[in-house]
């Protein structure tokens, strides 16, 4: 058993490793051993792009923080400080307000492959939920991380959120606050937690999910399970193929896109006409002048719709709640018989159509004046499809005539 | 694949059709309440027009708007040497590292135009060089307001037209609903010469808003470009390894 190889002084070292931590089984069990199916396509780029997206966001946040201040009175012109006078601060700032949106596309793409696939389904229950526990963790960290700048947007934004837990209970909302207005104890205290607590929470989650995905197996195009069709001498998956070198080579190629997509917001339009930084937000937060139309970024767009579109306050407030938590329940909600929408009928297939429009166009909605004529009706209507997507999901999936499932994957 | 592909269809459609209603609704709700703009003849870059607006911005704005976030040094970057910088430009300071702050007491800032003079670091970046352009050949006389001065952009501005010198003094006159702006006592510059020296000045506040842009869009070429090539080595890669998957 000595053969030259093993005789180097790296595979000494790495069976020193192995005989104190799993080193190489590690390497295999979740890497180049971890059999995925080989029918990925286009939409499954978004789960190892929101993984790079997350890595981006923790590197150039921790150079953010060096020179940020978080304190009422120096937070604004720290920002511009580190835009003009820290050597490369403009990239590594662009870099972060692009990585916070970029964050939100990735991970809204990421889902909408789940919903599309089945994903969610028997046996990956656990997946979808801490998934669903990353996508929550999220928004409080893109919550809290745009109130940092200090601009009236960050401002007005937090106060107006914020007030919402005013409409359920007055003392929860002074105790989030520290202050009876969003103030210097505010933004501390948003910023410990955009610091430290949740990318602490965030990066266990995202190791978590990847475990559970790891355990049960990743899902496919087609919906159908790799491990029925195992080779009977290896025991590997007849459909599958190791993810190193096959998908991390591929995930590569995604990189290099997304890469070019990233650079070209960063370098050629940061603001991203606005929607990415809001034009508001380089006037100074003043807490006595109110901006006269206040909007939170696209990424909460669709929720602040259905908010406005409920006409009593608290109610609107459970319904955007709820309209959040309602994706927890899908596993459990959903009783078709196939998992893609590739085998599903013309039921699923409207539905699923209407709620993504109805998605869309709330998150248009969020960003208009509501005193626009029609954004309410439009608002409330797709408040109902968005709701009724999942509520009548039960029934509409069950009736459902769904075509054969192949017993292999298809190319 | 079929299904899916018209699944793919379907979807797309779906999403371009939200996105041309929205575009489209949009926009006519836009075109209700947005101010009618002129457009800001600016060269970014034209370093004589951006010296031409930083002696402006000097001479004319520093008196009540501070640039708390540009140091005197940064003028370097428009083409001035530290020399010209120092016997030019910095009437409040004396160290070409310091920022462009103003003496102007804010209280006393309150006091006289209700709101202290905005700090002017970034206010590109919120108006825009256009509503710039607009604001600065916007004053008219106005004798209901406590300046004497009112503006087309920005209504019942606080901020009486300090320019008027150059511009000269302009009356609004017309029916209701389509006023014009008349010159009724000519300035020291014509009218071709203040809208030049405008631009030069949005030039300036725009320049300074952000003044690594140049410097952004350099590096973006490359960024871009080093993307480009690594998808295609990438790709190249990709496909040797997947020959043998079918």
């Amino acid at each position: 058993m000595s053969t030259a190889s093993e005789n180097t002084k790296l595979a000494q070292a790495t069976q020193w490793i192995d005989a104190r931590f799993p080193m190489t089984s590690l390497w295999r069990d979740h890497i180049s051993e971890y059999y995925a199916p080989k029918n990925f396509n286009f939409w499954y780029y978004f789960g190892s792009l929101a993984m790079l997206v997350l890595v981006i966001q923790l590197v150039t946040g921790i150079f953010l923080t060096m020179n940020y201040k978080p304190d009422a009175r120096f937070a604004f012109a720290s920002v511009e400080y580190i835009m003009r006078d820290v050597n490369y601060g403009w990239l590594i700032r662009y870099m972060h307000s692009t990585g916070a949106s970029m964050f939100f596309v990735v991970v809204y793409l990421h889902m909408c492959r789940g919903l599309m696939y089945g994903s969610y389904r028997k046996p990956r229950e656990l997946v979808w939920l801490i998934g669903m526990g990353i996508y929550l963790c999220l928004m409080g960290e893109a919550f809290m991380g745009y109130l940092l700048p200090w601009g009236q947007m960050s401002y007005w934004g937090a106060q107006v959120i914020i007030s919402l837990f005013d409409a359920i209970s007055p003392p929860l909302a002074l105790w989030i606050r520290g202050d009876f207005v969003v103030s210097d104890a505010t933004l501390n205290r948003f910023f410990a937690f955009h610091v430290i607590a949740l990318p602490l929470v965030l990066v266990g989650l995202v190791l978590v999910h990847i475990i559970a995905l790891h355990e049960v197996g990743s899902n496919n195009p087609d919906g159908v399970e790799i491990k029925k069709h195992k080779d009977p001498v290896t025991h590997k998956p007849l459909d599958g193929i190791n993810f190193h070198p096959y998908y991390t080579l591929k995930d590569l190629v995604g990189v290099s896109v997304f890469l070019a997509i990233f650079s070209a917001v960063v370098f050629f339009a940061p603001e991203m006409g606005g929607y990415f930084l809001e034009a508001n937000n380089f006037i100074p937060a003043d807490p006595m002048k109110t901006p006269p139309h206040i909007a939170p970024v696209w990424y909460f767009t669709p929720y602040y719709a259905i908010l406005r579109a409920i006409p009593q306050k608290q109610l609107g407030v459970i319904a955007m709640g709820a309209a959040v938590l309602i994706f927890l329940a899908l596993p459990w909600l959903d009783r078709g018989a196939v998992k893609s929408i590739r085998y599903r009928g013309t039921l699923y297939k409207t539905a699923f159509g209407m709620f993504i429009t109805a998605f869309l166009i709330l998150g248009y909605m969020g960003t208009q004046d509501p005193n626009l004529w029609y954004v309410n009706p439009v608002s409330q209507v797709c408040t109902a499809i968005y709701f009724a997507f999942f509520l009548l999901m039960p029934i509409y999936s069950k009736l459902d005539k769904t075509l054969p499932e192949p017993d292999r994957v298809t190319s | 694949m079929k299904q899916h592909a018209r699944l793919m269809k379907i979807l797309f459609s779906f999403v371009a059709l939200t996105a041309l209603c929205a575009g489209l609704v949009g926009q006519s709700a836009l075109a209700h309440e947005e101010l009618v703009l002129d457009r800001a003849p600016i060269v970014e870059g034209d370093k004589a027009s951006l010296q031409r607006g930083a002696r402006a911005f000097a001479n004319y704005c520093q008196n009540c708007h501070s640039a708390q976030y540009l140091r005197y040094s940064r003028l370097t970057d428009i083409g001035l040497s530290e020399e010209e910088i120092k016997s030019n430009l910095m009437f409040s300071s004396d160290k070409i590292g310091d920022t462009m702050t103003v003496a102007l007491d804010k209280a006393d800032a309150k006091a006289w135009f209700g709101n202290p003079p905005p700090d002017l670091s970034v206010e590109a970046r919120v108006r825009g060089a256009d509503w710039l352009y607009s604001y600065l050949r916007g004053f008219y006389k106005d004798s209901s307001r406590p300046t004497g001065w009112n503006n087309t952009v920005y209504h019942n501005v606080g901020m009486p037209h300090v320019l008027y010198e150059l511009q000269g003094v302009q009356e609004m006159s017309g029916e209701e609903g389509a006023q014009s702006l008349k010159v009724v006592h000519p300035g020291k510059l014509s009218p071709a010469e203040y809208n030049q020296f405008s631009a030069d000045l949005v030039n300036y506040l725009v320049w300074m808003a952000e003044p690594a842009k140049a410097t952004r869009i350099q590096i973006g070429v490359l960024a871009i470009f080093f993307c480009v090539v690594a998808f295609f080595v990438t790709l190249a890669l990709k496909k040797e390894f997947w020959k043998d998957i079918h």
